[in-house]
């Protein structure tokens, strides 16, 4: 394999797999599936030889390719990964590993066309964040709505026209405000290169609307309250692995915007705007966990934990900026940002697991209401005992990947002010007591209806995913250093970027 | 003025042109109504023979730069060139669509091969007019064969209503452009547009003079309005384009887009480029308000074929974005626009043709329900071409909207890019609808599994082979759309 042209394979190679699974179709069995966990794994493969042949000690951009594409409009297909987008290549293909699995037996309805929309939906992914091209990164930004659109719409629950209208237009009415303002920079700069915007001078109130511009693009896909309203919707109606994809990667693309043009393209107006972009993010901490608490419907309250835990994300990227003025040094900072990339990966593993957890129940009763549960501890042991295990995870019990990232979350946050410390910190509180308490009804007590005392345990398919993923969510909390070293260079270099002015006196 | 063989060889796209209509009028009177395909086979026969004759002169002598002809009333320049090539072909596959939907209702006669070929003579001759007359002459030549063919289902009353009205509103609007052309004739002393461009460059700031030449361009730019069917002045679209009979619908609502974007360029670039200033803000009011009542009312639509003109529309407000922006490149932005439009456009009336068959129009957008189901071939295109007119990456429509308005944020009107955009998210939510009616939609009964709807035409027809084309290149220019983009750039600049 030309490691050169890593980055194009894992772009391109899910999607002619996820093309030619489309060609099988289902006239020939289980056929397209096989032929789609295949690709999976292929991906997966891939991926990881990326993560071993990772240079740890540059914050470079590694992988790079480069050719021109569409010349007339200065557009390149450049290609290149740093410490901060490499974990989230992998975590993607890895969930859709998950994703295949988790559909096998439950999609009867066009089954090899909704593999095929999963394998070109993580082509698409992987290049949105591989991609160091600002059109590029919109062309991948956009496109990957379109196979979610169908994934909603077609395999979803009953209200699932409107969620996925809602959820396409809220994502769409977003980013186009971030194509005019990269299309600003193009005219400032002439060139589409992101890492060219990292260098380019900008005056305060260019990077001032720049920014409101990016805020809505990202605040949308992560959600940031208060344009969280479709992720609810869209999470109830979406089949199951439409829920993983959506909580486990999409909603990394918003922070990961955060992170590649935000913070670095308009640093002066990202620091002048930090206590804002904080009270956000402590609304989505606080308010939305209550707002959690009070669901009756299962994946709705996972989704507005989701929320509540991307809140987190957003607030260790802009604790730095605290710091920095208290102390005038970014010493001690770097803590906020890799506590929230730490709580991305982890938060990708632990949504995805909860949605499955959810959706194993579902495929059973096709109810998310808690009160049709009850006492499925004593039919369904076995998964019991993993569902436990994710909800503590998504409490954030030490030793699990969920207490990594929100601990240093915190703690970044204790070295800027003590009273944002404090509310992120009660997030520990109110995330233990809506997960448990959910738990609580769902599994433990009486059996109350002759649905749950029918059910049957886990089959080895369902198995199989459930251990994958609580490895994962294991090892990473267990020792959570390799992650955290991947980012340090780029994270370290991320926080440079975000202190030096780019408009001489204006601050 | 004296005819000149160099003269004659420059138009011989036009003359071929017009002795394959006049071949075509005379074959089709001594052919019975079984042969018939003959005509049709030697319609598209004539396009593709007048677009190789385009071809062929633009890699002759002198072919590069612009060429005065016939004492300067008409002009041969690259943007020419390529404009007729794209009508041509967008002809061709106009024909193709139309060919059985026409059998069926019993349409398919020689007027309507020999009108459609008249018509796009009159695009030809617009596109390469380079004086007030050639320019009148050209465009009503165009309108008045397009007045017929709506009318051409005589017997339906919603056909010849709508003919009434596009005739009637179609009329007052050469009227408009006529009295705009005799006040900047007045003005300048010269139907010519290289001599009036001269005029307007030298005397321009003269205050009286300045005032006529205003006047003329308010009334030059409504007939241009008019004519592109921007608002204010696009009540007749959505009603011809639902009247008159869908393939005729196809024609007028894609190829003569390009004629009328040319019939912008050669006024108002090439005659008034001096008074840019002035029609910079006529053209910004229309192309807000194109862009904001399009998209709008377009959502309140049931019907395919109304919804479509109401996105056209809109579409024409993009347009319009390029062109105001005022530089070269807003100009090869918006040629790249029309010509992408007028494809994609071409594509979607061709999918109410194909899935119409005899005593059946598919125009409800109800119809399609479920054709995921039916024929998930066609579903696919559909999609790929919605997504299109919604922008949507990775089709050619995207590179469209994005080369339009980054001239809009070069030329620093960055609130017109916003309110641009703020429209086409409005406008994304009705090519969803389509999108949701074809895939997620359920069939409620077996009744309507067994309407004619229920089996589309084989995809070896025409009609499914153009359409698959049609929407793959939609797909293959969204994906490497570089050629075409470099294509108008040496038109233009």
């Amino acid at each position: 394999m030309n490691s050169t042209s890593i980055l194009s394979l894992l772009i391109w190679f899910p999607i002619v797999g996820g093309l030619l699974t489309l060609m099988i179709g289902d006239k020939r069995g289980v056929f397209g599936r096989v032929a789609a966990l295949f690709f999976a794994i292929v991906t997966l493969i891939i991926s990881l030889s990326l993560l071993s042949d990772f240079d740890r000690s540059t914050h470079l951009m590694q992988f790079v390719e480069l050719l021109p594409w569409i010349e007339p409009f200065s557009i390149n297909y450049h290609l290149g990964v740093d410490g901060i987008s490499m974990p989230f290549i992998v975590l993607t293909s890895f969930i859709t590993l998950i994703v295949v699995i988790a559909g096998w037996e439950v999609i009867q309805d066009r089954n090899s066309q909704y593999m095929a929309a999963f394998l070109i939906m993580t082509g698409l992914m992987n290049g949105v964040f591989a991609a160091l091209d600002a059109i590029l990164f919109y062309i991948f930004w956009e496109a990957m709505l379109i196979p979610m659109f169908i994934i909603i719409g077609v395999w979803g629950g009953p209200n699932r026209v409107y969620a996925t209208i809602k959820f396409f237009l809220y994502t769409f009415l977003g980013s186009v405000f971030m194509l005019i303002s990269l299309l600003w920079l193009y005219s400032e700069s002439g060139t589409f290169s992101i890492l060219a915007y990292h260098d380019l001078q900008i005056g305060m109130t260019a990077q001032l609307l720049i920014f409101f511009a990016f805020l809505l693009a990202f605040a949308v896909k992560v959600p940031m309250w208060p344009v969280h309203t479709w992720l609810p919707d869209a999470h109830v109606e979406a089949p199951t692995g439409g829920s993983v994809v959506l909580a486990a990667i999409m909603l990394k693309m918003g922070a990961y915007g955060f992170l590649r043009f935000s913070l670095p393209i308009v640093p002066d107006a990202s620091s002048e705007l930090d206590t804002f972009m904080i009270t956000l993010s402590l609304i989505a901490v606080v308010y939305i966990g209550f707002v959690a608490l009070v669901q009756q419907d299962m994946k709705k309250l996972i989704a507005y934990s989701s929320i509540s835990h991307m809140g987190f994300v957003t607030l260790g990227f802009f604790i730095p900026f605290l710091i920095y003025k208290d102390s005038g040094s970014m010493a001690g900072a770097a803590i906020g940002v890799e506590g929230g990339l730490a709580q991305m990966i982890s938060h990708g593993f632990i949504s995805g697991a909860m949605f499955l957890s959810v959706g194993v129940l579902y495929d059973r009763l096709h109810s998310r209401q808690i009160k049709d549960y009850g006492g499925v501890a004593k039919t369904m042991p076995m998964f019991a005992a993993f569902m436990l295990f994710f909800s503590m995870a998504n409490a954030g019990l030490p030793g699990t990947s969920g207490f990594v990232g929100e601990f240093m979350v915190i703690l970044g946050a204790f070295r800027a002010d003590f009273w944002i410390a404090f509310l992120a910190a009660t997030t520990l509180i109110v995330g233990a007591a809506y997960t448990l308490w959910m738990y609580k009804r769902v599994v433990y007590g009486k059996v109350t209806n002759d649905g749950v005392a029918a059910l049957k345990d886990m089959s080895r398919r369902e198995f199989l995913m459930m251990s994958i993923l609580a490895l994962a969510i294991l090892g990473m909390g267990l020792y959570p250093a390799p992650v955290v070293d991947i980012m340090h260079a780029s994270v370290d270099h991320l926080l440079e970027q975000m202190i030096t002015s780019k408009c001489g006196s204006c601050l | 003025m004296s005819l000149n063989s160099t003269d004659l060889f420059a138009v011989a796209p036009e003359i071929t042109l017009l002795t394959m209509a006049c071949v075509v009028l005379l074959v089709d009177l001594f052919i019975t109504d079984e042969a018939r395909v003959i005509t049709w086979l030697l319609t598209l026969g004539s396009l593709i023979l007048t677009a190789i004759v385009v071809v062929v002169g633009m890699g002759g002598e002198g072919s590069a730069g612009s060429q005065l002809l016939f004492g300067g009333s008409l002009v041969r320049d690259s943007m020419g060139d390529i404009l007729k090539i794209s009508t041509l072909l967008i002809g061709v596959m106009v024909f193709l669509y139309s060919g059985s939907y026409q059998k069926e209702r019993d349409l398919y006669r020689g007027e309507y091969f020999v009108l459609g070929l008249f018509g796009i003579l009159g695009m030809m001759i617009l596109i390469s007019s380079y004086s007030f007359l050639t320019l009148y002459l050209g465009l009503e030549l165009m309108s008045l064969a397009m007045y017929a063919m709506v009318a051409l289902q005589r017997d339906s009353l919603r056909a010849s209503e709508a003919a009434m009205k596009y005739f009637v509103l179609g009329a007052l609007a050469s009227g408009m452009l006529l009295y705009g052309i005799s006040m900047l004739y007045g003005a300048t002393e010269s139907l010519n547009l290289t001599e009036v461009a001269a005029v307007v460059q030298q005397q321009g700031g003269e205050k009286d003079l300045n005032l006529v030449l205003l006047f003329g361009l308010v009334f030059v730019v409504s007939g241009i309005a008019f004519k592109l069917g921007a608002v204010p002045f696009h009540m007749w679209v959505p009603d011809v384009y639902h009247g008159a009979p869908t393939s005729v619908t196809l024609y007028i609502g894609s190829i003569p887009k390009i004629a009328a974007f040319a019939l912008v360029m050669r006024l108002l670039v090439d005659g008034l480029g001096e008074m840019v200033v002035d029609w910079q803000q006529m053209l910004t009011i229309l192309a807000l308000l194109s862009m904001a009542i399009g998209n709008i009312i377009a959502i309140a639509q049931t019907n395919l074929k109304r919804m479509l003109a109401y996105s056209g529309i809109s579409h024409i407000g993009f347009l319009l974005l390029g062109v105001l922006s005022g530089t070269e490149a807003g100009y090869e932005a918006s040629m790249f626009y029309v010509i992408t439009y007028a494809f994609t456009s071409a594509g979607a009336f061709g999918m109410i043709l194909l899935m119409s068959s005899k005593g059946f129009e598919a125009e409800e957008i109800n119809d399609y329900r479920g054709l995921a189901k039916r024929s998930p071939w066609f579903a696919l295109m559909m999609m790929i071409l919605m997504f299109s007119m919604a922008g949507v990456p990775p089709t050619v429509g995207f590179y469209a909207k994005l080369a339009v308005l980054q001239q809009v944020v070069t030329a620093d009107m960055v609130w017109l890019a916003v309110a641009a955009v703020a429209f086409s998210v409005i406008g994304a939510f009705y090519y969803l609808r389509v999108i949701k009616v074809i895939y997620f939609d359920k069939v409620d009964s077996d009744a309507e599994i067994s309407s004619p709807l229920a089996s589309p035409k084989f995809e070896l027809e025409p009609v499914g082979l153009t359409l698959s084309l049609n929407a793959l290149v939609v797909l293959a220019l969204g994906l490497f759309p570089g050629q075409l983009m470099v294509l108008c750039q040496s038109a233009i600049g």
